[in-house]
């Protein structure tokens, strides 16, 4: 008896630390979303903060913007990191200085990454003193404003790479050690390519990884904002920032806590569709 | 998740921790206790006791807390009838709530023994809310000016004067400066943590239109907002990213800036040969300007009140005016001659201020007055208009029809009636 009851109590601390510090405020969250002053004064179901959110002129911007981001970022750190970490294989001497080195994003805070391209693409940036240098532009250029929506996004989307294929790399670089060698062997043997020994051996056996580090990597840039706040500012607004401006200045937590939930819905969404589009199959669990 | 799930949980306890760091003490002090929301800084608050109290001939016991427990303890006191606090130090807005509740004690005896200290009428008249008592003796001030780095002046437009300014002069003045140097080199604080939206509650609105609230859809201010996206044009893009222009003027990004004064001040301090200080543009109704007032008052049952009132002379002294100036980044009220040994930087700022409240057509805007919690959505409102309207190219006439309406909404869900420039209301303030 004892026996079959340890394991609960055992992680019953862990769930309750989850249930208050999570599931709570989450509930919080939904309440003050769905919750607003009624014509007696006092607080009853309503969706008013969903309408004023939706209504709100920035609303579709900061949608299209964070699904355009998610869009461009997600894909495009996956091949690079698929790319690095097959790289990092074939690498004998130095493996584990090259991983450390390609990992060093990974110990900087978003806010601090979206500080040094800051730094590197505003109108005193290094960016700009070295194009003058060597004549391109003959004076400060400024490249992140309303104006130049193109550059600002494309901005951001470098300082996401920069900043977050690491995490997507560390987790395929796991995934890759833990597939015995013998299988791409076996394939070789038969006569397989490189290609088809990757498509066909060294993918499927590495789906859950993807899963993984894909489902990681999408909940993280729906929720992106320190990077797009730093470069971007008011300019490109998203679902966080947009969120953050509602509590903080607009003093109005019921729309900032729809915003929430839009992103949280978002992020569930992606995580579906990831579990259910790369389901390992039954026999190979 | 984001941290704003946290925020909502965070923010009670912060508040009982203020209260219980704000706890009263006992009532037997001997010293009247002047509350203050302003002068909060460790470094000014320290200075309040020990250099301007202490020539005082009151002792008093200066406590500085922050605005939302000043106003909850301000009414604990009135309904529980155990007072502690005899002196009130605020915002004009932060005790204009007070009234309605009759919280404060009038202070009609106490105006004609403060004559000599000159302070001008218009901010005397503030102190009333529009009532027939004075409720408050005006105590410091600041506002918003514009500053100039001294490479722009030679591309002031021929018959311009930079102490009397129009906007329409501005626009020819930065678009001089474009032509010359190829550079748009007028800059406004428009970003996420600037105080853009008091430029147009204080300074274009009223200029313009005469009001603020009332007149925000008025044909004058169609044609306001189509000669201000006019000059945008000679506006810095990075405009929508300055907090405090102190920063881009000091850089070369910008030549001439629109701020608060103490958001100016770093300019003016490290380089004060290379700026110049000068009041805001007028436009067709005047000088419209956004005084930000704090005032002395005294609560009613205040266990002191007259030593409370006697401090309220001493602190309304010029003398007294001056050491307070150079404690902060407020100005004197009274019209005290700018003192000599003051820091030539912040000499500029004075001066400029009191150009622009001497100025004959000048006409103060006050910061939004009862709109408690939804001051945000408020400000708001002119941030998207401004948004749509100049940097997306909208039609005036629509976007200001619907902002008109979110504004109204606003209006009605706080009661708030109309504010100065706009005429006083008898109920909620209508946009018309």
């Amino acid at each position: 008896m004892r026996s079959r009851s340890l394991p609960y109590l055992l992680i019953a601390p862990a769930s309750l630390l989850l249930a208050v510090l999570f599931l709570w405020p989450l509930a919080q969250t939904a309440l003050l979303a769905f919750r607003a002053p009624g014509p007696l004064g006092t607080d009853v179901w309503s969706l008013a903060h969903i309408g004023r959110m939706v209504g709100d002129f920035d609303f579709h911007s900061a949608l299209y913007n964070t699904l355009g981001l998610v869009v461009v970022v997600v894909p495009l750190q996956f091949v690079l990191a698929l790319t690095m970490a097959n790289m990092l294989r074939h690498i004998r001497a130095g493996r584990s200085l090259v991983l450390w080195i390609w990992s060093i994003p990974l110990g900087i805070s978003d806010l601090a990454a979206g500080l040094v391209w800051l730094a590197i693409l505003s109108e005193r940036g290094y960016l700009n003193t070295v194009l003058q240098a060597v004549g391109i532009i003959s004076g400060p250029r400024s490249w992140l404003t309303y104006e130049t929506p193109g550059v600002l996004f494309a901005a951001i989307v470098a300082t996401e790479l920069w900043r977050a294929t690491a995490i997507v790399l560390v987790i395929l670089v796991a995934g890759l050690d833990m597939i015995p060698r013998e299988y791409a062997e076996a394939a070789e043997v038969f006569g397989a390519t490189p290609w088809q020994r990757f498509r066909r051996v060294t993918l499927p056996l590495l789906r859950p990884s993807i899963q993984t580090a894909l489902i990681l990597r999408t909940v993280l840039a729906f929720e992106m904002f320190a990077t797009v706040v730093a470069i971007g500012g008011r300019n490109f607004p998203v679902l966080a920032s947009k969120a953050y401006d509602w509590q903080y200045f607009d003093q109005n937590t019921g729309v900032a806590a729809a915003y929430a939930l839009v992103i949280m819905a978002a992020a569930i969404a992606a995580t579906l569709v990831y579990l259910r589009l790369l389901r390992s199959p039954e026999h190979a669990r | 998740m984001t941290p704003i799930r946290l925020l909502p949980r965070l923010a009670p306890a912060c508040a009982v921790a203020a209260l219980a760091l704000a706890a009263p003490r006992p009532a037997a002090a001997a010293e009247p206790v002047w509350l203050s929301t302003q002068l909060r800084p460790i470094e000014e608050a320290q200075h309040v006791r020990t250099v301007i109290l202490k020539d005082s001939p009151v002792k008093a016991d200066f406590i500085a807390d922050q605005p939302s427990s000043f106003t909850v303890r301000v009414e604990a006191e009135a309904k529980t009838g155990h007072h502690v606090v005899s002196l009130l130090g605020a915002l004009h807005g932060e005790l204009e709530p007070f009234v309605p509740l009759g919280l404060l004690q009038p202070l009609d005896g106490l105006v004609p023994r403060l004559a000599a200290d000159k302070i001008p009428n218009s901010l005397m008249q503030l102190g009333k809310f529009g009532t027939q008592h004075q409720y408050y003796i005006p105590w410091m001030q600041a506002t918003y000016i514009m500053a100039a780095n001294r490479k722009a002046l030679p591309y002031l437009p021929k018959g311009a004067s930079l102490d009397h300014l129009t906007y329409g002069q501005l626009e020819q003045w930065a678009a001089a400066i474009h032509k010359a140097t190829g550079r748009r080199l007028l800059g406004f604080p428009a970003g996420p943590s600037g105080l853009m939206h008091r430029f147009f509650e204080g300074y274009l609105y009223p200029a313009y239109t005469g009001g603020v609230v009332t007149t925000f859809r008025s044909p004058d201010a169609v044609k306001m907002w189509e000669t201000f996206r006019r000059l945008w044009a000679q506006v810095n893009p990075n405009s929508t990213s300055y907090g405090f222009m102190q920063e881009p003027l000091l850089s070369g990004d910008v030549w001439i800036a629109f701020d608060h004064v103490a958001r100016l001040q770093d300019a003016f301090r490290k380089r004060p040969q290379d700026f110049v200080a000068f009041p805001a543009p007028s436009g067709p109704e005047g000088l419209a300007y956004m005084p930000v007032v704090a005032g002395l008052a005294i609560p009613k049952g205040a266990p002191h009140p007259k030593q409370a009132a006697a401090l309220i002379e001493y602190l309304s002294k010029p003398s007294t005016q001056i050491l307070t100036l150079k404690t902060s980044s407020f100005f004197p009220a009274d019209a005290v001659p700018t003192p000599t040994d003051l820091e030539p930087g912040l000499k500029a700022e004075g001066d400029a201020v009191a150009k622009m409240l001497a100025a004959p057509d000048a006409k103060p805007a006050l910061l939004p007055v009862g709109l408690g919690a939804k001051g945000g959505e408020f400000d708001k409102i002119f941030l998207d208009t401004f948004q749509l309207i100049v940097l997306r190219h909208e039609a005036p006439e629509a976007v200001l029809k619907r902002e008109g309406e979110a504004m109204q909404r606003i209006l009605n869900d706080v009661h708030a009636r109309c504010w100065a420039p706009d005429p006083p209301s008898s109920g909620t303030c209508q946009v018309n």
